[in-house]
């Protein structure tokens, strides 16, 4: 009696025991399990994020270390260089020259890789091979090839007669040989997200549609693009977010890296390195940790259009679905 | 109450992890010179100081010290890697290499860096390399190893088409004078060639400027680039020939490495180290040749140094071991692989560095040409900290008016004046 009283005691708190282990793993368990994201974001995103508001605050020598409080003198210092502004203006120029026929080639290739080709394996992945080439690997060629004497493109240029172009000291042809880089390296990439997107749309609406005699151009605009919306919103705004940060190309796109001699295709990203680390004028953190921040800042500005932006496109869309 | 626990525990970890982080970049710098048993050395350069892997061989034999030797790609990845070391007190090389152009801006922190004075070596460089490497306390904080007196390079076989003499004594007779000589003896050459004279209108300017004491800024610390006459005496003597003389190139682009292959010029201002480029930039290109000659005198373009970060922990042994690179008999090993021709003064009368010729530029003694050359350095220009962002704003100038022909002189020079308010 006793010993079978026993055995059940124990058997009651075998179950406790494990019913509460159980009980932590659901609720701790999920937690645990996405948290080396965020202790890693708090290292290398929040931290620095928060030591560059503090460095903007101070005259701070990239030796020298920290100096005295400056308030938001960095700021209005950065504010008031026009190389600031400019590189503001090439950031955008050359954003809106590279993602805009990015987006529109990348929807074009995925919708014929969508066809049914042969090989259809080698041709995606022939797409991605930009993608792999390193990217200053692919800013040395281009640089070379865009040569203002003797580059490949203005010896092509030449020989069907027309005047070369001045890839490097021109502001717009330097903004399009530069965006002809980052299309080279991203269309292909986008092309197979959008592909992803493209092939799990239902066959049966392409069915429909040729029932009633919808040609391909028109089952393109009429069922593939709609149903990418939610694909198309997500490359744009990754897009948005690379191109305002773009870095690599400009840098490589000749050998001292500093933009041009009138800052050309100086980027505010290159500005930003250029002030920090540059060999002309550079090491004054405090000023680079201002204009870092103000390129945050930007960033958010853009992205809060973006979502408004998408919120928009989202709403409409489900309306003219219904 | 679980929920908080855990945010706490984040917290902890993110705190010490940022105290590490912050603990890391001041660690205080060891006390030097205590260095007992000291085994391995780092030491680091960038481009080529033709500091061989048998040469560090042969100090490990000699001291039993290992010597770990790295290598940055260009002399601005050198320059950002010593200053964010610098500036964090921990992470640089017992001996690093420092170029010219930067080491003016690094001289303002010399108490970060040893003090290698010393009697025994006092006298082993030309006298301005030195002076430039003493600090306001006349501490000597850096050893010379490389200067670039400057020569003439350039093209007998164009100059040969164009009806110029081609053999190099007289090629330096035709030059030799000051800088409208040497564009005189441009037009002569352009009236009967393709070619443009001179590669890049930037490099020619820094040429002058090199022969100044007094450019971008005064010895008190002014920065007078934009009201100092030799400035924009230089500027407009240069952007004046540039039309006619200049194959309108800007250094270092592609474009001018491509030049160099194409023929587009025919003479160039040609420090020793500039051999190497040439003959990587046209190594098929047969003609090129060295004058012993260079416009109004002598002029110095670079060179470097080695230093001893005072937070290294062995920095006696460094000192001992940056005494040893920067000997003669080591440096003439270094020239003798790479042209970078010594700033060591016993070596230029030495029968090993007259003796020297170079087979691509047609057999020119180099050794003799580089020796004259070094003894025709005058003077060196006054370099502090903003010379080299004023020449930076200089340089895109010419390069505005010459290169990029977006500008013409007058609204390239008033925007250069706006470029260097910016900077002070």
């Amino acid at each position: 009696m006793t010993t079978q009283s026993l055995a059940e005691d124990r058997e009651i708190r075998r179950i406790t025991l494990g019913h509460k282990l159980n009980r932590w793993d659901m609720k701790v368990s999920p937690y645990l399990y996405i948290s080396p994201f965020f202790v890693l974001f708090i290292l290398t995103g929040l931290f620095p994020l928060l030591y560059t508001a503090y460095v903007s605050v101070f005259d701070w020598h990239i030796i020298g270390g920290q100096g005295e409080f400056a308030g938001a003198g960095n700021f209005e210092w950065v504010l008031g260089q026009d190389k600031f502004w400019v590189a503001l203006r090439n950031s955008f120029s050359i954003f809106l020259i590279s993602a805009i026929p990015q987006v529109i080639l990348a929807l074009i290739i995925a919708a014929i890789l969508d066809q049914n080709l042969r090989a259809k394996t080698f041709w995606r992945m022939g797409v991605l091979v930009p993608y792999v080439v390193a990217p200053v690997a692919v800013a040395l060629i281009f640089s070379n090839m865009f040569g203002d004497q003797y580059g490949l493109v203005n010896n092509a240029l030449g020989r069907i007669g027309i005047d070369p172009v001045g890839w490097h000291s021109q502001v717009v042809p330097s903004h399009f040989a530069i965006a002809t880089m980052v299309n080279f390296r991203w269309t292909g990439y986008n092309a197979l997200i959008f592909l992803a997107a493209m092939q799990a749309v239902p066959r049966d609406y392409y069915e429909a549609a040729m029932l009633d005699g919808a040609n391909r151009i028109r089952q393109f605009f009429s069922i593939t693009i709609p149903s990418l919306r939610p694909t198309l919103i997500f490359v744009i705004i990754t897009s948005t977010i690379g191109g305002l940060q773009i870095f690599d190309e400009p840098r490589m796109y000749d050998t001292t890296g500093a933009g041009g001699a009138s800052s050309q295709w100086l980027t505010i990203t290159m500005y930003i390195y250029n002030l920090g680390f540059g060999p002309a004028g550079g090491g004054q953190f405090g000023r680079a940790a201002a204009a870092a921040w103000l390129l945050f800042l930007i960033i958010v500005v853009v992205g809060l259009i973006n979502l408004a932006a998408t919120r928009t496109i989202a709403t409409s869309g489900s309306r003219s679905s219904k | 109450m679980s929920k908080s626990r855990r945010t706490t525990a984040v917290a902890a970890i993110a705190g010490a992890a940022a105290f590490a982080l912050l603990a890391a970049g001041c660690s205080s710098s060891a006390t030097p010179g205590a260095d007992d048993e000291v085994t391995e050395l780092t030491l680091a350069t960038f481009n080529d100081f033709g500091y061989t892997d048998e040469m560090l061989a042969e100090y490990t034999e000699l001291t039993g010290i290992k010597i770990v030797h790295n290598k940055a790609a260009t002399s601005g990845d050198a320059r950002t890697n010593y200053f964010t070391k610098l500036g964090a007190g921990s992470g640089l090389a017992d001996v690093e290499a420092v170029e010219i152009d930067w080491f003016a801006e690094l001289l303002q922190y010399s108490d970060k860096l040893y003090d290698l004075s010393n009697d025994e070596v006092a006298d082993r460089w030309v006298q301005w390399k030195t002076d430039a490497a003493t600090d306001a306390d006349g501490r000597l904080i850096a050893y010379g190893t490389d200067i670039g007196p400057q020569a003439i390079c350039y093209r007998s076989d164009l100059f040969a088409e164009a009806g110029l003499p081609t053999d190099r004594e007289e090629v330096a007779a035709m030059i030799d004078g000051d800088w409208d000589t040497y564009f005189a003896a441009g037009d002569e050459f352009v009236a009967n060639s393709d070619a443009a004279w001179f590669d890049s209108s930037g490099a020619i300017l820094q040429g002058i400027l090199n022969q100044e004491e007094e450019t971008l800024e005064s010895t008190d610390g002014e920065i007078i680039a934009t009201t100092n006459p030799v400035v924009e005496d230089a500027y407009n003597t240069v952007l004046d020939a540039s039309p006619e003389l200049s194959a309108q190139l800007s250094q270092w682009s592609d474009d001018w490495s491509a030049g160099f292959a194409n023929g587009a010029f025919a003479t160039m201002l040609c420090p020793s180290w500039m051999l190497g480029v040439i003959e990587g930039n046209a190594p098929e290109v047969e003609g090129w040749d060295v004058a012993n000659v260079f416009p109004n005198g002598g002029g110095n373009w670079g060179g470097s140094y080695l230093t001893v970060p005072a937070q290294s922990e062995k920095a006696e042994a460094a000192k001992a071991f940056a005494d040893w690179l920067t000997d003669p008999e080591q440096q003439l090993k270094a020239f003798v692989s790479t042209g970078n021709f010594p700033s060591q003064t016993s070596l230029y009368e030495a029968e090993e560095l007259l003796t020297v010729t170079r087979p691509f530029f047609n057999e020119a003694p180099t050794g003799e040409i580089f020796s004259d050359r070094s003894a025709a350095i005058e003077v060196a220009p006054y370099k502090s900290v903003n010379y080299f962002p004023v020449m930076d704003a200089l340089q895109n100038a010419i390069t505005r008016v010459d290169v990029d022909k977006t500008q013409d002189a007058d609204a390239s020079w008033d925007q250069f004046v706006t470029d260097v308010e910016a900077i002070g």
